[in-house]
Order: structure tokens, then sequence, then C-alpha cells
């Protein structure tokens, strides 16, 4: 029986795995994390459609239960591969007639933008630190309160030459108006102010959300980066921007600042580099043998990228890789 | 000529067809960083002349590169060259520079 290995258990490499069962191919998941699941098991509800991403998860795990000849390796990572070898962790070697790289993306470290807080204030979270509250059914202030004003920040970490990532993460803003709707259901009195730079709201339902949340919602939008965060004398946040549609300063008191986190490459990419032969892009993102006929293909042979390892990209999208991928590895197994 | 009490208004209008982009092209050509401005405003909010003053340094270096030089100047002169903003400008951009090439550029409008 042919065999391929998947690197990475997030969604696209358990959709991958799924796929390749279905073709009568067996698959091996290694994966670094105890579980499966990726990013997608830290989110709470999903865009657009407010669905929960438990659900999401589930189904993939339950689809997966039920697929033969599918090996899964939790607890180890994959350090070095060719087309026919991965090398594990653990020293071990597994062979194979073909890889799918699925290891996804880093979430960018918000203490580099030191001018935001972050680790510094209380009361400066990012996007993932919310999902983590909403998950416990509680958002909460450093002194137990619940939160009066608040304010997402986009394009934390993207779209910035002063932390090396110039790329756009996709899915922030996006994320970042669905968590102002949950926040509004929330605190229903809570004024909810997003400081964005462009919107970019790509998929199907992600504009009418936008509308929603102004409709609906009353969530502000005010068009400009917030340049500083400073604590001011009763524990609260003060944030300056401007207001370019106005063209004035604009500071504010809020209770919370939410930071809408990019997605940046892994470390890992570099040495894929460097060891495989593979290309990164100079996001750092892996590049793809072609952008328009060979998204799932790498410049190596016999090695397929699945997911968030290229670019950023959504939940849908990472899925629809997963099984595009299986389906190359397959028919260049059968070649 | 008898004085009716009515005057016409200078048009508001940034009249693209009107204005002489040869300066602002000769100052983008010096510094095309200029041109990755995205207009977040990061600039303006930090800038302690532009919180004390009209002074915006977005707005102004905006208008030049659409051809309106009237008072950029007079503007830029307002610039401490503090470099704040050049600290945050998400583009990169050489801020600073920016403001002593629009002065030296435009020092006769
Ligand atoms: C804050 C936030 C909210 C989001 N909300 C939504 C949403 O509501 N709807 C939506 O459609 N999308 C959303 N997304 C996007 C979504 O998270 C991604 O599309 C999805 O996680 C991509 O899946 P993936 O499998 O490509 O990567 P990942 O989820 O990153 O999975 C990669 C897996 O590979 C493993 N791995 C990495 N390297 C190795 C290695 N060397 N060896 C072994 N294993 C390895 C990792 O541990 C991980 O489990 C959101 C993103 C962010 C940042
Ligand atoms: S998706 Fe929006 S918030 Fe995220 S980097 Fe792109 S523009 Fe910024
Ligand atoms: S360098 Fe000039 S424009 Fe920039 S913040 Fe200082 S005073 Fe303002
Ligand atoms: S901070 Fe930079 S990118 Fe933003 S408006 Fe100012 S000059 Fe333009």
């Amino acid at each position: 029986m042919k065999h391929v290995i998947i690197i990475g258990g997030g969604i696209a490499g358990m959709q991958c795995a799924c796929t390749l069962a279905d073709r009568g191919i067996a698959a091996t998941i290694i994966e670094k994390e105890a579980d499966l699941g990726g990013k997608i098991r830290s989110w709470h509800v999903l865009f657009p459609t407010f669905t929960s991403a438990d659900e999401v998860l589930s189904a993939a795990r339950r689809r997966l239960a039920q697929a033969e000849n599918v090996t899964i390796r939790t607890g180890c990572e994959a350090t070095k591969l060719t087309p026919k070898r991965v090398t594990l962790s653990t020293g071990e070697e597994l062979e194979c007639d073909a890889v799918v790289i699925a290891t996804g993306f880093t979430l960018f470290d918000a203490r580099l933008k030191e001018e935001y807080g972050y680790g510094i204030y209380d009361n400066v979270v990012t996007s993932a630190d919310l999902e983590h509250m909403f998950n416990k059914g509680e958002v909460r202030l450093s002194s137990g309160q619940a939160p009066r004003r608040i304010a997402l920040l986009h394009c934390v970490g993207s779209r910035d030459e002063k932390v090396c990532q110039r790329h756009c993460s996709k899915v922030c803003c996006v994320t970042g108006v669905k968590q102002a709707i949950e926040l509004k259901k929330m605190f229903p009195t809570a004024d909810v102010f997003n400081f964005y730079m462009d919107i970019r709201m790509f998929g199907p339902g992600y504009e009418e959300m936008y509308r929603e949340a102004q409709l609906a919602h009353n969530v502000h939008f005010v068009r400009g980066r917030i340049s500083e965060v400073s604590p001011t004398i009763d524990n609260r946040l003060q944030i300056k921007a401007e207001d370019t549609l106005t063209g004035r300063p604009l500071k504010m008191g809020i209770d919370m600042l939410v930071l809408l986190v990019g997605m940046r490459s892994n470390d890992w990419n570099t040495s894929l580099e460097a060891e495989c032969g593979l290309k990164c892009q100079p996001s750092g993102f892996m590049q793809p043998k072609d952008s328009f006929l060979g998204n799932v293909e790498s410049n190596v042979e016999g090695i397929f990228y699945a997911g968030t390892v290229t670019a950023p990209k959504n939940i849908g999208e990472s899925i629809n890789e997963g099984t595009a991928a299986a389906l190359a590895a397959a028919e260049w197994i059968s070649k | 000529m008898i004085n009716f009490g009515f005057s016409i208004n200078k048009p508001r209008t940034i009249d693209i067809d009107r204005n002489n982009l040869r300066k602002s092209n000769e100052i983008m050509h010096e510094m095309p960083e200029l041109q990755t401005c995205i207009g977040c405003g990061t600039c303006t909010a930090t800038c302690t002349a532009g919180n004390l003053t009209e002074f915006n340094f977005r707005k102004v270096h905006t208008l030049v590169r659409r051809g309106e030089y009237q008072g950029a100047y007079v503007e830029m002169n307002k610039c401490m060259l503090c470099g704040k903003c050049r600290l945050l400008c998400p583009r990169g951009i050489n801020t600073r520079g920016v403001v002593m090439l629009i002065k030296r550029k435009l020092g006769d409008f």
C-alpha cells in the first residue's frame, strides 16, 4: 500500500488524511502537540456564521476516526524531510511515497509592538487571548469588572516594516469585526471601537457581517492606526490615533484593548529552505510551485503543501487545500 | 462697477487636470518610499506639533503628492524634526527626510 506522511495535524492536515484514505492510500499524521486540530482548538465561534469552532473540529475528528489506514502520531515533531523519508524529533525515520507539509502558521508575538503595552499594562490582550476568554465564558478586566469601553486594533504585526512583516494576514479584519459583535452581545451597553487602516472583508458573508456590526450592534469604526497606549491614573488605558477621515488627532480612555495579531510564518520554514531544498517567499511562508496552477505543489517533486503554510488563509480555504494536496499527491504516486 | 455684494469662492476641488504635478513627481522620484504611505495617520497621532497646532504631516504630504503646494513649506516648518513619527510609521518611511525634501523643493510656495 502506498503511504503519504502529512506533517501537521491542523484542519488542513486532517482533511488531507481523510481524502487520502478515501483513495485507498495510507496516511500518517505527524503532530507536535498532544492533540490534533491546530489553532482552531483555541477559537470560540467562527466568522462569518458564528458556528462553534468545536462543532467544526468535532466533525473533522469524527471523519478521521472513521477513515481506514490513518496513523496519528501526536507529541512528535518532524525535523527533516525528503519526498521519501521524514525524520522525527525522536530520531526515528519514517519511509513514505510522498510528503504533505501542513504545518500552518505562527501567531505574531504582540510583545514586539512595545508601544501597545502587551505584557506591560493590564487589560491589553490579543485576539487569541480574547478567544480563550470567550471559551471560558467570561471576559473581565483585571479588576474583575466588566469593560465599558473596548478598542480593537487591526494589523498588529502585519503590514508593518518595523517588525519585518509586510504581508496582510487576511483573516484578522474579519476576526476583529466578529469579536466586536461578540463583545457587544456580551456587553450591550459597552462602546466598542475598531481602529483600522483598511477593512478587508474578502469572503462570502464577510462584508454583510461588517454591515451588521455597524447597523445592528453600533460598533464604531475609526480609520486610523493607534500610535501608542499609556496607563491613566484611574487604571484605565489611554490611546492615541489620528481620525484620518476628519484629519484630526484623537485620544480616548478605554478599559480594554484587543490587539488583532497577525499570522506569521513558522520559524521551521527557514530550515525547510536551507536543508530540504524547498523555497520560501519573502514573507517567510513557503513558496508554492505556481500561484495559479500549482498552489499545493512545492518546487520539489513529491512534496506538497496544504493550508496556511503557504499564506494566511481562512478555514474553508485551508480545508480545500487539504483535499487538493491529497489528490495531487495521489496522482503523483500513481505515476 | 456696481458691487452687488457677491463674490465667487475659490473652488475647493483638487483639480488634478490643472495642478502641475512636476514638483510632486520630482519629490516622489527622490523619495519613492513616500508613495508607499497607507495613510494610517500614526505619524499625525504621535506628532507633538500636530497635537497642539493644525499641523498634520500626513495631510500636508498627501496634498503635496496631489500637486497642492500652497502653504506646504510654511506647514512643514512647524515640524520640530523630533522623529517620533519615524519610529512608528508602519511603512518605515523616513518621515523627517520627507519634511526636509518638501521644504527644499517647495521653498517658494
Ligand atoms: C485569531 C484568529 C481567529 C481566526 N478565526 C477564524 C474564523 O473564525 N474562521 C476562519 O475561517 N478562520 C479563522 N482563522 C484562521 C484559521 O485559524 C486558519 O485558517 C487555520 O487554523 C489554518 O489551519 P492549518 O491546518 O493550515 O494550520 P494550523 O492550525 O496552524 O495547524 C498546523 C499544525 O501543524 C503542527 N505543526 C507545525 N509544525 C510542525 C512540525 N514541525 N511537526 C509536527 N507538527 C507541526 C502544529 O502544531 C499545528 O497543529 C483565525 C485565525 C486567527 C489568527
Ligand atoms: S486582514 Fe485586516 S487587520 Fe489583518 S493585516 Fe490585513 S488589513 Fe490588517
Ligand atoms: S518629526 Fe515632525 S512630523 Fe514627525 S512627529 Fe516630530 S514634529 Fe511631528
Ligand atoms: S505613519 Fe507612515 S504610512 Fe502612516 S500616514 Fe504617516 S507616513 Fe503614511
